[in-house]
């Protein structure tokens, strides 16, 4: 099928936006066309073509290691019919109106694995229309019909005669014609970028040391700083003793504000070593006596009363009344921190009559208004430079360090650059939310569920990070996972509860919202096959009609997984279906418990259905990558406060998986020819009940509150 | 005081307290940068470099301790053998993801693979755990290490 897209309208995003299954807050209209100036040719926001040839393409996601600066060049290259070989990537400016992601509510971010679903249409339609009037314009130099000339690779080639003019050649002339209102896309048939494993563009930098992320600039004159910030969330600096500090070799200045302290020195060495000679006396302010128990047992109190309403289906409580077999639980996440491997850092030149930021962020426009807010300057008085990310996570989508970097370069005559310990890091980020969950179903005698009531407290991210996305007590971040199941469910109830810790910021964490929802509702799916005495993918396989797709991904890891045959003693399977981020996933985790409680996960086997597959190397290194950061946090993550301090500091405990503890992972993709779902994250949410599921199998303990630590010995 | 150290081949002068890790004189004294600093305490390896040779967490090496001694980093590593295929299998089978670790990643995987041209599951498990890597490319290391061992026989 060949699609005609209308470019005239201005609903230029409406096919991708209407996937929803993620963040679907609202629209933007269309990428007005970028100016064009002298020679070079610049159809839209996207692609740049110099007369010297040389073909720019402006990439409004940043790449944290996803593979977006392959996937998002290709799926511009598809269109326009050039090799990947052939273009330059250039990080978007901050630009909310050429580059805001449409499935964010227009907010320039890279976030929700949702970059190839925002830009699959858009993006394919921006090349298509360069690629028409370069096209036209050769076909106009040479007086033929367009129709007899066609687009391969950066040139224009007319079949009859065999002549051929380069993209740059053309730029000129092609500038000079109207976009056209609409655009022939190329058949799925017809794809060469498309589905083909396509080698990173950015990986030869990333193995010699020369890739660039906002830690390694350099500026001429910069200072290093690195900051001690109040060890309780909203206390003060009382006072300070920063004589010792002072003479520390390097040291060149003692920065003091509100509610932190920095060094700022020739290099991190002194900086750190003056940090350490500092003493700070600290007023605690109103959290001095914050626990994570006395968040938790706020949010199961809250679960005691009625919340908003996310989902309702039939009438769950009437049918609980009369249900044969009753199963109730409570399951509980943590406090998670998001630990990228760049610890966070920002560095700031404040000038009289203008401000330079040189930071990698997920959110450019809004690190701009960050700085320009802090430093009290004009928008336009302040310049972005974005690089590579060591890492987001959900992390870089937040500007505090932003903030926090230009407070202290204000008081900083020339450049400096703001790096945090791991320390500063970890205990001064913001979290993925504690959420506290009651849930409860009913089976019918044969076992079936026919009751399904689910109520949950915690924190909504979106409240505070795209205010009107939050509407009577709901967001679609907070309760995806929750609702919507795959399941066919009869009669289902679930209940949300915004409670906002106090003290500490919470954020977008890698599997947002799924990250604790499919922990409890394919958690809870065990315990109800469990309860009905049957097979945990039996169980689920006949719920699964009316959604083909995640029955098609479950049968798939159940067989790759040799699901059903015998496993040794201490050994089990677990399984876990997820549709999320507009993916389809099923995951099989193979654990091993020994007597002591110590949980190895041998293997996961993963079956994806993510819709058309642009990037095929980058889906499965995704779904690596999403496991083994599930594993991480299954397993070992949780994030505590005592005394309004959060206890752990650095990787000794705050724990990541690593080589020794990987276990095998097998990624089987699904042919499709649907609109391509996220992958970002997929991975990550479907991991955790996989693995808890597992310990089940093994041991018959069921494990309802993360992280599994020491939970699976038997006492 | 003064200090003079090899780095990469060349004699290289800095002025910094002897208990200056070496990472901190590398990034921001020389403007080396493609060593990283993640933890500051040996606890992740992506400060890995090599002292004569051997992998070492340069956020704890202090600068004396590098005196007479031979410093490789990442800027160089590529002109040594092992080196070399490493990088090559990294590129060939698309290792890095966010790539901040894979220098230290690299430093470890060479030495090792300098050390041991046919390393087993356990000896890659024994010379990698040290290194964290937070997109999780630990199954990828393990097939690019097998990789550059076997040349382009693969994995």
């Amino acid at each position: 099928m060949t699609l005609t897209v209308d470019l005239s309208r201005r609903q230029f995003l409406s096919a991708s936006a209407a996937l929803g299954g993620g963040l679907l807050i609202g629209f933007r209209t269309a990428p007005s066309s970028g100016a064009t100036a002298g020679a070079a040719f610049a159809p839209n926001a996207f692609i740049r073509i110099g007369a010297d040839g040389q073909i720019v393409l402006t990439m409004p996601y940043v790449e944290m290691g996803q593979g977006t600066y392959t996937s998002i060049p290709m799926l511009i290259a598809e269109e326009l019919e050039v090799d990947l070989k052939q273009v330059r990537l250039e990080h978007a400016p901050p630009n909310e109106k050429l580059y805001g992601n449409p499935l964010l509510g227009g907010i320039q971010a890279t976030g929700n694995s949702n970059a190839v679903r925002a830009s699959w249409q858009p993006l394919r339609q921006a090349g298509a229309a360069a690629r028409t009037m370069l096209v036209s314009a050769a076909a106009k130099r040479w007086n033929v019909d367009p129709a007899s000339c066609r687009a391969q690779s950066g040139e224009v080639r007319h079949g009859p005669t065999g002549r051929r003019l380069k993209y740059g050649e053309l730029a000129a002339d092609a500038a000079r014609l109207p976009v056209p209102e609409s655009v022939v896309l190329k058949r799925p048939a017809d794809f060469k970028l498309i589905g083909t494993p396509a080698k990173r563009l950015d990986t030869p930098a990333k193995v010699n040391g020369t890739a660039v992320y906002g830690i390694d600039v350099r500026p001429p004159g910069v200072k290093i700083a690195t900051l001690a910030q109040s060890p309780v969330f909203g206390g003060r600096v009382k006072s300070v003793d920063d004589a010792k500090a002072k003479a520390v070799k390097g040291v060149r200045q003692i920065v003091r504000l509100d509610d932190a302290v920095a060094v700022v020195a020739d290099h991190m060495g002194a900086a750190k070593k003056g940090l350490a000679a500092l003493v700070i006396e600290w007023d605690d302010g109103p959290h001095a006596y914050l626990n994570t128990e006395k968040i938790v047992a706020e949010l199961e109190r809250a679960t005691l009363i009625s919340g908003a309403v996310a989902q309702n289906i039939g009438n769950s409580d009437k049918a609980m009344a009369s249900a044969v077999t009753k199963v109730e639980a409570t399951y509980q996440v943590p406090f998670l921190a998001h630990a990228t491997m760049e610890p966070m850092n920002c560095t700031v030149h404040v000038r009289k009559d203008g401000c330079e930021i040189w930071v990698g962020t997920q959110v450019m426009a809004r690190a701009q208004e960050a700085a320009a807010k802090t430093a009290g300057l004009p928008l336009d008085k302040v310049v972005v430079h974005n690089h590579l990310l060591g890492g987001g996570f959900g992390r870089r989508l937040e500007v505090d360090g932003i903030t926090r970097a230009v407070q202290i370069a204000m008081q900083v005559d020339g450049p400096v650059k703001v790096v945090w310990s791991r320390e500063e890091d970890i205990q001064h980020d913001m979290y993925r939310p504690l959420f506290f969950d009651r849930i409860s179903g009913g089976l019918d005698e044969k076992g079936a569920p026919v009751a399904w009531n689910n109520r949950f407290a915690g924190s909504s991210v979106i409240a505070r990070w795209v205010p009107p996305g939050f509407n009577n007590g709901l967001d679609p971040d907070t309760t995806e996972g929750a609702i919507d199941l795959v399941y066919a469910l009869p009669n289902l109830h679930v209940e949300y509860l915004r409670v906002e810790p106090p003290g500490i910021p919470t954020a977008f964490w890698r599997s947002v919202g799924p990250s604790h929802n499919v922990f409890v509702t394919e958690s809870f799916m065990d315990e109800l096959a469990a309860a009905a005495k049957q097979d945990p993918v039996a169980y689920r396989r006949v719920l699964l009609d009316k959604t083909p797709r995640a029955k098609a991904v479950l049968e798939l890891a159940a067989q790759k997984a040799g699901w059903g045959k015998p496993l040794p003693k201490g050994v089990g399977r677990g399984v876990s279906v997820q549709h999320a981020f507009a993916t389809y996933l099923a995951q099989v985790a193979e654990v091993e418990v020994s007597k002591d409680g110590a949980v190895r996960v041998r293997r996961v086997v993963c079956a994806v259905d993510c819709g058309t597959v642009v990037n095929p190397d980058t889906v499965r290194a995704q779904i690596q990558s999403g496991i083994v950061f599930g594993v991480t946090a299954a397993l070992h993550g949780q994030i505590t406060l005592k005394g309004g301090r959060v206890e752990q500091s650095n990787f000794h405990d705050y724990q990541m998986l690593r080589m020794n503890e990987t276990p095998a992972i097998e990624v089987y993709i699904v042919n499709s020819v649907e609109q391509p779902g996220g992958m970002g994250e997929a991975g990550t949410s479907a991991l955790a009940p996989a693995v808890t599921n597992a310990i089940f199998a093994a041991t018959g303990k069921r494990i309802r509150k993360l992280p599994v630590a020491n939970q699976a010995a038997i006492a | 005081m003064p200090h003079t150290l090899t780095i990469n081949g060349k004699a290289r002068s800095v002025d910094v307290d002897d208990d200056t890790p070496i990472l901190w004189v590398l990034r921001d004294v020389l403007g080396m940068t493609g060593t990283k600093f993640g933890c500051g305490l040996a606890l992740c390896g992506a400060c890995t470099i090599h002292v004569d040779g051997q992998p070492a967490r340069s956020c704890i090496t202090p600068v004396s301790a590098a005196a007479g001694k031979r410093i490789t980093t990442i800027e160089a590593i590529g002109a040594t053998a092992a080196g070399k295929k490493i990088q090559q299998a990294w590129i060939a089978l698309e290792v890095p993801q966010c790539g901040y670790c894979q220098s230290g990643q690299i430093m470890s995987a060479t030495a090792l693979l300098a050390a041991n041209p046919n390393p087993t599951d356990g000896d890659i498990d024994a010379a990698m755990s040290g290194n964290v890597c937070r997109c999780g490319t630990y199954a990828r290391i393990r097939q690019g290490i097998k990789h550059a061992a076997n040349g382009k026989k693969g994995v």
